[in-house]
């Protein structure tokens, strides 16, 4: 299959040595030159997680054109599936060690588990939980909203009505999921403590397994023919039922799985954090990461990962040097990349896509190009051609409107 | 060939909501007048006079820590009939009344909370190093102290004074029902008649052995009055064992919930309106550039913040005139934030048309950095802002339904701006323009419309209205770097569910979303009663993803 | 549509031909009709003689008739032309043939047992019927080649789709249909990059390699150079007998080039049917033609 390509090759194998040389080295004594902090470990496996986001919030962006502004929703929801079972693995280590209670429930004056509490003691279920939670919201929202084929910016500001209205209910405590607080105070997952170096090794480990493996599927999709149909519906999406496929299915079948790997990027974000509070639903969260997607370029998925990484790295770095200029940073980027930037640093470094990238590494290597003579400053000789070859955008079409003189002028 | 169109002047456009604030000026300005009156510094002296009767003697004896002595001062006091004298009085029964012995100082407690000096007036600042002390009464001076006050009071030929009395007896336990008859007979104002009215009933049904007749009467008085201690009395006839009394209390008390429920829902369905148009006024700016434009200003939120922050910034400018600096806020405002508007459109904007997704992302950003600035210029605190005098207060529209002004005010206000945007849209060349825009801006290029200069022009209209939502909006909340944010989601479900490019699907939206918050509020809580109301727009839209009324044109295709 | 031309001035009725299919069965002088096209058949029986079978098919928007009893057969590897003037109800009747427009009243048959009208889309397009539309939509940032691929007649639910892959006869399909559409040179640039007509040509290639009983074609030499249209006539003429052609055009060159049997259609229901020669001498069709630019 096409799925490695060179791209995909150069990832794979720098997420592999990038985080086998981390986790290995949380494990070495402190003396040894391979020596990684644990606090630097715990930092990274956060960034892997928002990677994997990035990934998920890609797919359906960059290959299905649905702006999701409620991603975080997923991603939290996978957190507090798996938190859950962190709390009840606390039992009796609590401050209220009496109880098998979480302590919150105790302070709200519950004295048994509310039924959706059930089966969080086991890790398998909450494994299970953590893609089924996330899943069955993408699922249900998706489908009410794919069915009535609402799209574009609406579906953008109910994804983001979604989550907003997610955060309120999280806020409430009597929801069962600890309000205000959220869930802390982890002690252990599967009986092993979760400060030892051990543990953080695995975690990251873990992240960067399933980054990787979250790459591949994605990948898989992308060069698969329901990848066409993806890239097809993004294109033209009215013309994609008289080809003969059904394109709500389509898009409930690929959000659903973007939903159920972001709660999967969740679960792994939570234990390396060690918190996880209603904030997590806020729409601001979930829009920083569809800008981490857009300015590593939507529709690359290392782009997606790139992005997240870079731009969760300058979150912390200028957060702790200049509190206050963080924001200005932030929404800058959104600005710049939204009119600059339409397809991110990928776009402006490899402007053609992986095409120019397979040449220029090409290039590098001595090797042969897989497509020497592909003439990509061909220019079509149709007058009408001009009027047809806006942006894929296919909402708003300004310039199209204006007539084929107004773009020139 | 058609003929050329005459030189197009959207700009008129814009004449008319200035024409609008230079009314709103003209009304205010003789109002500001009034207001300079008592200017700020003359507030001090503005406490009772001293008392004639406070001499030397009846200090001594208020200061004294013997409880007994208080007899002269009252009797003394008893004598001076003016009104810094009932007011003395009153603060002693009500335990208003502090002394510092040490420097035979008396202190008073203002109504609007903190304390006074009672003699100077001054008011005091820092209670903690003084070490006052309650000026304590015995309950025989209790009861002499409420028989002058009332004998003061009732009598009083103040109809306001007497109002106030008579309803505050209501209250006191100890009381003499010739007294009250006496009173009664004498009494013309039929509000002070009810209240006494009330009061004999209330005793009626408590003296043990009252005649079955005259109870009845009672309780028949006290079914159609809604305060609790009527309700209170009627409670033990309820379960009487004599059923006529029993089936009387009960209907009695029926016809009270009858029209304590009538109340509630009016007061609803008022709550509703208001909120509605909070909505419908942050809603509407948003409508003009989101549903006429079809950009999505994810900013929209941060220009109702700097509409709110102008208010701020006004009053701070015109210290001691909230009214006005409120009043000019509403056009400084539409100002302030038009400029704003007509940066972000000619620096950013404009060069997104054609991406509405890039175009969402691009203003979030700038929300951020809107927000920051904010932060850093001016702080991350909430600034408050004084409500005036002609907004605060209630209106009593019966003996138990009120209103407060400032959200009666808010309502007026957001119909003015409803109106004045659709009389914009619907009477004056901007309007037409970018109608003729909003369906086909290929010909309206034709036709020699300055398509970005209605785009332009557009986006300041709506962020000029989203500065004056944020005037409204300062007189409800607290005005803080955040105060865009909290409403942003719930307006823009307000545009998609009333139907985008529609602004009378706007208004209806924003009202009914504002009326089944409230109601829904009792049975669920606030919290959940939001979380409902999105869910319920959610599936509304996914139903109907043009909306109420859905419309054709530019903006249907987004 | 308040700019179509024909509304305002009603056209005559035309004594020549029926409007509805009980217009043919009232008659009476069995002299007047045109080439005969219709016998005294149950319906039962036309739908099995025809490949495609609209009858009485109404349609309105807002008011405005877009179709008015509509009725039309199609033969088997029948090649049609169906003209008429903007507003006729061209596009209406394909949008009605292929799901996306649901009629007011009618019948509409694909074969002796597929009822159209209670079958969307992608339905009708996976059991035969495919569309070229009047704008040339072809999906722009994925090759020619994959277009293709994309449109291939194969197992189109999505895991079906996810799994599928090209077999070597798969391959060799593809390759010979970009041969008929003279794109081979172009399979992996970009279809957004093609010209226009290369454009037209590669959904008539994505139709065909749907393997399609019904091809429906809105104005496939819009925007044509004269060379580009000898060789879609060339084209289309290869196809007749292979797949029934609906084929909606405005080029009467063109339409004189390649049609046996012309349609025409005017404000929602058809004015005159028969040979090209019998069409442009036909007095109505001119006055439908000509009458409204007046």
């Amino acid at each position: 299959m096409r799925i490695f390509d060179l791209s995909t090759k150069i990832f794979c194998a720098l997420l592999v040595a990038a985080v086998s040389f981390l986790s290995l080295g949380v494990l070495t004594p402190t003396s040894s030159f391979f020596h990684v902090e644990p606090y630097t470990a715990l930092i990274i496996g956060k960034y892997l997680c928002y990677a994997i986001l990035a990934l998920s919030i890609d797919l359906v962006w960059g290959y299905l054109g649905i702006l999701s502004l409620g991603h975080g929703a997923f991603f939290a929801l996978g957190g507090y599936a798996f938190g859950m079972y962190l709390m009840r693995q606390i039992g009796a280590k609590s401050v209220y060690a009496a109880s098998d209670l979480p302590d919150f429930m105790i302070f709200i004056g519950w004295d048994k588990l509310p039924w959706y509490w059930l089966g969080s003691h086991s890790f398998w279920f909450s494994c299970l939980l953590v893609l089924l939670a996330p899943g069955l919201l993408g699922l249900a929202f998706g489908w009410t909203a794919f069915r009535s084929r609402v799209s574009g910016v609406y579906f953008s500001i109910i994804s983001q009505a979604l989550t907003y209205a997610l955060m309120l209910a999280f806020y409430l405590n009597n929801l069962g999921f600890g309000g205000n607080n959220g869930f802390t105070d982890f002690k252990t997952i599967l009986g092993f403590d979760l400060r030892s170096n051990n543990m953080i090794g695995a975690l990251l480990a873990i992240s960067g397994l399933v980054l990787l493996l979250s790459y591949l599927l994605c990948r898989y999709l992308a060069v698969s023919r329901l990848g066409l149909v993806l890239v097809a519906i993004r294109d033209n999406e009215p013309r994609v039922p008289f080809a003969g496929y059904r394109v709500e299915t389509v898009k409930l079948f690929i959000f659903t799985l973007s939903a159920m790997m972001a709660g999967l990027a969740g679960a792994l974000y939570l234990p390396q954090v060690g918190i996880i509070n209603p904030s997590l639903f806020a729409p601001v969260f979930s829009v920083e990461m569809v800008v981490c997607v857009a300015l590593g370029g939507r529709g690359t998925l290392y782009g997606a990962v790139f992005g997240a990484i870079m731009v969760n790295l300058c979150k912390s770095t200028l957060t702790s040097a200049y509190p206050m200029a963080w924001p200005f940073v932030l929404g800058g980027l959104f600005v710049a990349v939204a009119v600059f930037l339409p397809q991110g640093l990928a776009g402006l470094f490899f402007p053609q896509g992986e095409s120019k990238l397979k040449r220029a590494w090409s290039s590098l290597f001595g090797l042969k190009s897989p497509s020497p003579d592909l003439d990509l400053d061909w220019e079509p000789d149709d007058q009408e051609l001009d009027d047809e070859a806006e942006p894929s955008s296919n909402h708003l079409s300004k310039a199209s409107l204006a007539g084929p003189k107004a773009g020139r002028a | 060939m058609p003929k050329p169109l005459k030189k197009s002047r959207p700009l008129a456009g814009l004449l008319l909501p200035s024409l609008f604030f230079l009314v709103l000026l003209a009304w205010a300005s003789p109002w500001a007048k009034a207001q300079e009156g008592p200017g700020p510094g003359l507030e001090l002296s503005d406490g009772p006079a001293r008392p004639a009767g406070l001499t030397q003697a009846v200090i001594e004896s208020l200061v004294s820590s013997k409880v007994n002595d208080r007899d002269l001062a009252i009797a003394a006091l008893a004598q001076d009939q003016s009104e810094a004298a009932t007011e003395l009085l009153r603060a002693l029964l009500e335990g208003g009344l502090m002394t510092q012995r040490a420097s035979q100082g008396l202190y008073l407690a203002s109504p609007e909370g903190g304390y006074r000096e009672l003699i100077s007036g001054q008011p005091l600042g820092d209670l903690g190093g003084l070490n006052l002390r309650k000026v304590g009464i015995n309950n025989r001076q209790r009861e002499s102290l409420v028989s002058i006050i009332n004998n003061r009071t009732l009598v009083s030929p103040d109809l306001a004074v007497r109002r106030r009395a008579a309803a505050a007896l209501v209250a006191s336990k100890s009381l003499d029902p010739e007294l009250i008859r006496e009173l009664l007979s004498k009494e013309s104002d039929g509000q002070v008649i009810r209240s006494y009215q009330k009061i004999l009933a209330i005793e009626t049904l408590g003296r043990e052995g009252a005649p079955e007749e005259e109870v009845l009467t009672a309780l028949n008085f006290l079914g159609d009055n809604l305060t609790p201690e009527a309700r209170e009395s009627m409670r033990a006839y309820a379960e009487s064992e004599n059923p006529a009394l029993a089936a009387a209390a009960q209907g009695a008390m029926a016809r009270q919930d009858h029209q304590l429920q009538h109340l509630a829902f009016f007061e609803t369905i008022f709550f509703g309106l208001s909120l509605g148009s909070v909505l419908v006024l942050i809603g509407i700016g948003l409508a003009i550039t989101f549903g006429v434009m079809g950009v999505i200003n994810m900013a929209h939120g941060e220009m109702v913040m700097l509409g709110a922050y102008t208010v701020w910034a006004l009053q701070s400018l015109l210290p001691g005139q909230a009214g006005l600096a409120l009043i000019l806020a509403v056009p400084v405002s539409f100002v302030v934030t038009g400029l704003v508007g007509a940066i972000l459109e000619l620096s950013i904007i404009r060069y997104l048309y054609s991406r509405p997704l890039e175009t969402l992302l691009a203003t979030y950003g700038v929300s951020l950095v809107l927000q920051q600035a904010v932060k850093i210029f001016i702080s991350s605190n909430n600034r408050s802002v004084e409500t005036p005098q002609f907004m605060s207060g209630l209106l009593h529209l019966s003996d138990h339904l009120t209103v407060t002004y400032s959200r009666l005010y808010i309502i007026g206000f957001c119909l003015v701006v409803f109106l004045m945007i659709n009389l914009v849209m619907k009477r004056t060349r901007l309007g037409l323009e970018v109608r003729a825009v909003t369906q086909n801006r290929a010909m309206a290029q034709a036709m020699g419309v300055n398509s970005k200069r209605v785009d332009t022009l557009t986006f300041v209209l709506g962020s000029g209205v989203a500065g004056m939502a944020g005037v409204a909006l300062s007189q409800l909340t607290n005005v803080g770097p955040n105060l865009g944010q909290s409403y942003i989601v719930d307006s823009f479900m307000v545009v998609v569910f009333g139907g985008v490019g529609n602004l009378w699907g706007t208004f209806l939206g924003g009202l009914i979303i504002g009326m089944a918050n409230k109601f829904m509020e009792p049975i669920n809580g606030a919290i959940m009663a939001k979380i409902l109301i999105m869910v319920g727009i959610i599936l509304f839209i996914q139903r109907h993803p043009s909306g109420l009324f859905p419309q054709k044109g530019r903006a249907a295709s987004l | 549509m308040a700019s179509r031309p024909c509304l305002e001035k009603p056209l005559p009725v035309n004594p020549g031909l029926p409007k509805n299919f009980s217009d043919y069965v009232n008659r009476t002088n069995q002299d007047d009709l045109p080439p005969p096209i219709l016998n005294w058949e149950t319906k039962r029986e036309r739908r099995q003689k025809y490949v495609l079978f609209l009858e009485d098919i109404s349609v309105s928007f807002d008011g405005f008739k877009a179709l008015d009893n509509l009725t039309l057969y199609l033969n088997e590897g029948e090649l049609r032309c169906v003209i008429g003037p903007n507003g006729a109800g061209k596009t209406t009747m394909m949008d009605v043939i292929t799901g996306h427009t649901r009629p007011d009243s009618g019948e509409a048959f694909f074969g002796e047992n597929l009822n159209l009208l209670d079958k969307d889309e992608v339905f009708i397009a996976q059991s035969g019927i495919c569309r070229k539309f009047q704008k040339p939509s072809v999906f722009e940032s994925i090759t020619t080649i994959q277009n293709l691929e994309l449109a291939m007649k194969a197992n189109k639910t999505v895991f079906g789709t996810l799994k599928a892959k090209l077999s070597q006869a798969d391959r060799e399909y593809l390759a010979s249909l970009l041969e008929l559409v003279r794109l081979t040179e172009r399979a992996d640039q970009l279809a957004g990059s093609l010209s226009h007509g290369q454009k037209q040509w590669l959904e008539i290639g994505m139709l065909l390699v749907q393997k399609p009983k019904i091809l429906l074609l809105d104005e496939p030499v819009a925007g044509m150079t004269p060379q580009e249209i000898e060789r879609t006539t060339e084209l289309l003429k290869n196809l007749e007998g292979q797949h029934s052609i609906i084929l909606v055009e405005h080029d009467m060159e063109f339409v004189r080039s390649i049609a046996k049997i012309v349609t025409v259609l005017h404000q929602g229901s058809v004015l005159a049917e028969g040979d090209i020669n019998y069409i442009s001498s036909h007095p109505e069709v001119i006055e439908a033609y000509l009458g409204g630019a007046q």
